[in-house]
């Protein structure tokens, strides 16, 4: 077996695939790293692996995470099977669009 | 048509249930949503008896300290919703997944109780089968009854792992031994002086650097390392553990995703455990509606929980004017003196100064 370390269990996103991710594309910010290996975007929503992301983006950068680099939260927290959301009385537009959502709105 | 609630509790662990029986005491209508099979949180995992003063249900086990909270539930009518995952708070609307439907429903105030999830580390392997959460050793051996491993490491010497510890060597299972990264062992001495009596050793400035195993049989060994200060493997001092089993017992991380997607100001304060949202002595966060308690404000255990869902509770129903506030108000300054005094004491000091810099962040509003 190979010494390369699981970093994110629901992507299978290894820590020498997110090493070689900051390197390659000057990564910073966990939704980077996030966005270009997949590591937080599987079942858990990267309650697994956020703060390990955290981690390996502060030793590689030389400093430590600050709130800007962290990952930006939104609903849904787990997987809503599209059966379900389609019988739900209400659209799931219609929820979204009335609630606040995440940061950037 | 979304279905109305007064008060929506998110948990229905130590925290959300006694949310919910404070506030429903003063007349509040509340119903709890909790994403497990058994309502409890981790209560019903803890086999041991609390520490603590009679007052707060100590000296008596976790489990029925669960079953105490959830008759109190019955008397005062909440209702509990089982297998409800809460997987979004909109502006005044939860979005709730059951295994068969996904509904709306809309709160006039919010109690967020989603406690903690578990810390993980990196190490070699560290995806093999055989490798748990301490939370998953307690919840097969306690809450189902089945014999986890034949031999563990485990894996920190927080009071997680070494009441889990204990617990493993009651169910007959061996415990190799109890690595801690730190110089010093992070649960309670009265913990880890009962563990070492059974022959457990616990060694400080060790962690795993590897596992060994397959895909088949899953774990057959550990590696362990002496590290130095800066955490890192201190070479030649490797050593080879014979197990089957490693429980990681690393520290938790408070679940406050809902708290951070609903708006609420948040903060990182590491001696809670990471992320948190900042609020009030009376559980009130930057959204006046909405409130927390238990783990999720910051990691501590179930005695603090208790007491931060009842403060929330009753702060929830007078945010609402529902029952009499003068009374409400006495109560929670008793509660808040209760609470000091717990975190004063020898169970509590871990978690104060975490908690004054978060009401420090609180007050600069």
């Amino acid at each position: 077996m190979k010494d390369d370390i699981i970093i994110c269990r629901c992507q299978d996103v290894t820590e020498q695939e997110i090493v070689d991710a900051i390197k390659k594309y000057n990564l910073s910010t966990v939704d980077e790293v996030k966005r270009v290996t997949r590591a937080g975007m599987g079942h858990c929503q990267g309650k697994t692996c956020r703060k390990l992301v955290e981690q390996i983006l502060s030793r590689e950068l030389s400093r430590p995470v600050s709130a800007d680099q962290y990952t930006t939260l939104r609903p849904p927290t787990r997987a809503v099977p599209l059966d379900l959301l389609a019988n739900a009385e209400q659209s799931f537009d219609k929820v979204v669009s009335r609630g606040r959502g995440g940061h950037n709105e | 048509m979304i279905r109305k609630v007064q008060m929506a509790v998110i948990g229905g662990g130590p925290a959300g249930l006694s949310a919910a029986v404070a506030a429903a005491s003063q007349g509040v209508t509340v119903e709890i949503f909790d994403d497990n099979f058994i309502p409890g949180g981790q209560l019903i995992k803890q086999t041991h008896k609390f520490f603590g003063a009679k007052q707060h249900l100590c000296g008596t086990r976790g489990m029925d300290i669960a079953q105490i909270l959830l008759d109190r539930c019955t008397q005062h009518n909440v209702i509990i919703n089982q297998q409800a995952t809460v997987t979004g708070v909109y502006a005044n609307t939860l979005g709730v997944l059951y295994p068969d439907k996904f509904e709306e429903v809309e709160f006039k105030s919010l109690v967020v109780a989603t406690g903690a999830s578990e810390n993980m580390i990196r190490f070699v392997n560290n995806e093999l089968p055989g490798i748990y959460g301490a939370g998953a050793i307690q919840t097969l051996m306690n809450v189902f009854g089945i014999r986890p491993a034949q031999n563990v490491l485990m894996v920190g010497s927080g009071n997680i792992g070494l009441i889990v510890s204990y617990q493993l060597k009651q169910a007959e299972v061996e415990v190799e031994c109890i690595v801690e990264a730190l110089p010093q062992v992070g649960g309670y001495q009265v913990h880890a002086s009962k563990i070492q009596r059974m022959g457990i050793p616990i060694l400080t400035n060790h962690t795993i650097i590897r596992a060994e195993g397959n895909e088949q049989e899953g774990v057959t060994g550990a590696i362990i390392s002496e590290i130095d200060k800066d955490f890192r493997p201190v070479p030649g001092t490797e050593k080879y553990l014979s197990v089957d089993t490693i429980c990681l017992a690393v520290g938790l991380t408070p679940l406050a995703d809902l708290l951070e997607q609903c708006g609420c100001k948040m903060t990182t304060i590491s001696e809670l455990g990471g992320r948190v949202a900042v609020h009030n002595h009376y559980m009130q966060t930057s959204r006046p509606d909405v409130f927390l308690a238990g783990d999720v404000s910051g990691i501590e255990e179930a005695v603090t929980a208790t007491l931060e869902g009842q403060l929330a509770g009753l702060a929830a129903a007078k945010y609402m004017n529902i029952g009499n506030p003068l009374i409400i108000q006495n109560k929670m300054n008793e509660i808040l003196i209760q609470l000091n005094e717990f975190r004063d004491g020898p169970f509590g000091e871990k978690a104060t100064y975490g908690s004054q810099r978060l009401l420090k962040e609180y007050s600069y509003e």
